[in-house]
């Protein structure tokens, strides 16, 4: 009995006896959603553009943030800096458009996959190997401290992080509906086949959206690596990104970012309020297995497509 | 010219339903098995057989049973590794609640609950296909391995979390924990291995195995010609992962010996992926080379640099093998998406015809 109460009524007195505390615990969470859906809408570009999860994503942010560190260390001034971190992620975006995709053209979707995360090792080798391994500090000037509205506590850096992902979001949709560029690429989002048939240069498109990815990587890295450094478990947060897009739906940005701050909520307040009964450390499967019983009742996502199956 | 079935009739049902109905295949497998069993005990470091030939034999397991589930089923799956632990962790705490009890009954008893596990993970399986699945499997990835590594009881209270395995004996032989020869312990897992290559083998080609290739084909096409799904969808699950569990303990008792709980993280989970990628989906052949290929490509990469005396820093090495490993994957997949099995196959037909171009 004692376990049971514990467990299912325990909690809720914690939060009706510390509201402000349970607040400040959902803020933490929304923030901690922001950073994973900052992650998860760079997939979601990809997958919409060409069908493929780009498992290298989590590979890019290390990479992105790594040479903007490393332009910095060089001396560049932080604009330059980004700037030359953007050619550099274009840059990518094209050799991997030539050197991997482009062979791979109408293979299944596995094989795809499986290749983007032989790509997941190759950039992280080189970004490593060419900016060093250890753990670098960045700091491009984000406001840091915190202040209180009221009794709560919020923290300058993450209204930051919620503010560029929403430019980003935006940036992305705009580009999406009102540029040349990205009406093709909702067209190839589409149907490959018709976008190639009026003409549509679908190996650009991929590049195109390759390097928008890229650019999503930099400001994740930004956003990581201001919180946290930048460093070798930048890759990870893949795994963290991955609930996040199947909760969302694989297809959708806005998905991205509610799925972001459910998950971000969600797996706080479950590991401040009841991880300590289960041994701590529940954030490691907590989204996953949310993700996984929500799938069973809505296949498609919270805003994925409709799954139409014809024989 | 060498591989010509020409002149081979079959007179009889059971000739026409033999697992290599081919003269030249029945000699290839003798001759593969004489060597694996007389000669490369004899002739190999202990060395060789401990770093290349137990790993890459135990990995064949695994991959053999994600290839059951991928290959033939068609249900992506990420949570070998989870499957692993299970089989792992049942290993050891069976052998020590049970110490009279042997071994190899242990391995095999262990895959049972790995299967459980498994069905319970497939669950989702029939809702949801392709990379949601997927991600949803890896669910079963991270919360096992949370599990026993917060819960005590599964590595008996162990205050790191460490499980070791308890030297144990089979007709006065010793085949794990410390002190068993090196040769013993490949023997065991190669006999392992062919036991379990010919089950799947064989169960592909029954009725069962028929009607994962239908669901992989196409699962709606499948339903309606009275396929049950969920009995075919959960079967792959149940028998890919008892595969895996018997693999995982394997791992853990007979290769590493001592083990904690992130030997067997996400990227086992990958590294056999890659083993059925490369080898060739929907293949037992496949399985069998992508597993000593992914195995052996690492200690190749280790060694290269020593031996062939080029100076580089531990740390740079360590990028490089990173960088060459993802390098060769690509590679691969671009060369010959098919994977091995597929050049195999190529290999024969140019036998077949040589010395004769078409």
């Amino acid at each position: 009995m004692q376990v049971l109460f514990d467990f299912l009524i325990g909690p809720f007195f914690q939060i009706f006896e510390a509201p402000i505390f349970f607040v400040e615990v959902v803020i933490g969470g929304m923030a901690a959603g922001i950073m994973y859906a900052l992650v998860a809408i760079g997939f979601a570009v990809i997958f919409k553009a060409s069908g493929i999860v780009n498992f290298a994503q989590g590979a890019m942010v290390l990479f992105a943030g790594l040479t903007l560190v490393g332009f910095l260390q060089m001396g560049a001034p932080l604009w330059l800096a980004l700037i030359a971190t953007v050619v550099v992620m274009v840059a990518l975006a094209y050799a991997v458009e030539r050197v991997v995709l482009g062979p791979l053209v109408n293979q299944p979707l596995i094989v795809l996959f499986m290749a983007t995360i032989g790509l997941s090792f190759v950039i992280e080798g080189f970004g490593e190997l060419a900016w060093g391994s250890d753990v670098h500090r960045l700091d491009v000037g984000l406001p840091r401290g915190s202040f209180f509205v009221g009794d709560i506590m919020i923290d300058r850096f993450h209204l930051v992080a919620a503010g560029s992902a929403g430019a980003l979001v935006v940036a992305i949709v705009l580009f999406m509906q009102y540029t040349k560029f990205g009406r093709a690429l909702r067209a190839v989002a589409d149907d490959h086949q018709a976008a190639l048939s009026v003409g549509i240069p679908l190996r650009m498109i991929w590049v195109i959206t390759w390097s928008i990815a890229g650019v999503i990587a930099l400001v994740a890295g930004v956003m990581w690596g201001t919180q946290a450094g930048i460093q070798f478990s930048l890759v990870l947060i893949a795994f963290k990104a991955l609930p996040v897009l199947i909760l969302g739906g694989f297809n959708s940005i806005t998905g991205a970012i509610v799925a972001g701050l459910i998950i971000g909520v969600g797996e706080t307040v479950f590991e401040v309020y009841w991880g300590q009964m289960m041994g701590g450390a529940t954030e490691n499967w907590f989204a996953y297995v949310v993700a996984m019983i929500f799938l069973f009742f809505r296949p498609q996502g919270l805003f994925g497509e409709r799954i139409i199956e014809r024989v | 010219m060498f591989y010509r079935e020409a002149g081979q009739f079959k007179t009889s049902y059971a000739a026409d339903q033999a697992i290599f109905p081919i003269l030249q295949d029945r000699l290839f497998v003798i001759a593969v098995l004489a060597v694996a069993y007389l000669v490369i005990p004899f002739i190999s470091t202990p060395y060789f057989l401990v770093t290349i030939m137990i790993p890459s034999l135990i990995f064949c397991i695994a991959a053999l049973g994600l290839n059951v589930l991928t290959g033939y089923a068609g249900q992506l799956s990420l949570g070998t590794g989870g499957f692993m632990a299970v089989g792992a962790y049942a290993t050891f705490k069976m052998t020590t609640m049970f110490p009279e009890l042997n071994i190899v009954i242990v391995f095999l008893l262990s895959g049972v609950f790995a299967a459980a596990v498994g069905v319970l993970f497939g669950l989702p399986s029939l809702r949801i296909k392709g990379f949601y699945l997927a991600v949803a499997t890896l669910a079963a990835q991270f919360f096992l391995i949370w599990l026993f590594n917060r819960v005590g009881w599964f590595s008996n209270y162990d205050p790191s979390g460490t499980i070791s395995m308890p030297p144990r004996d089979v007709f006065g032989i010793r085949v794990v924990g410390s002190g068993a020869a090196p040769e013993v312990r490949y023997l065991m897992v190669l006999t392992l291995v062919v036991v379990f290559c010919l089950l799947v083998k064989n169960l592909v080609r029954s009725r069962m195995g028929r009607t994962w290739m239908a669901v992989r084909d196409m699962d709606i096409a499948a339903e309606i010609i009275g396929i049950r799904l969920m009995w075919a969808k959960l079967s792959a699950f149940a028998i890919s992962s008892y595969l895996c569990g018997v693999a995982g303990g394997l791992y853990f008792a007979v290769y590493l010996r001592t083990v904690e709980t992130i030997a067997f993280d996400v990227v086992l989970s990958f590294v056999v992926l890659f083993m059925i990628i490369v080898g060739g989906l929907g293949s037992v052949l496949g399985s069998i080379l992508g597993a000593f290929f992914i195995t052996a490509i690492p200690v190749i990469l280790t060694r290269a640099p020593h031996d062939l005396g080029i100076p580089i820093s531990v740390d740079m090495a360590q990028h490089l093998e990173v960088i060459i490993f993802g390098s060769l994957i690509i590679f691969f997949l671009i060369v010959e998406p098919h994977g091995l099995a597929r050049l195999w196959q190529i290999a024969k037909e140019k036998l077949r015809r040589w010395p004769f171009p078409y």
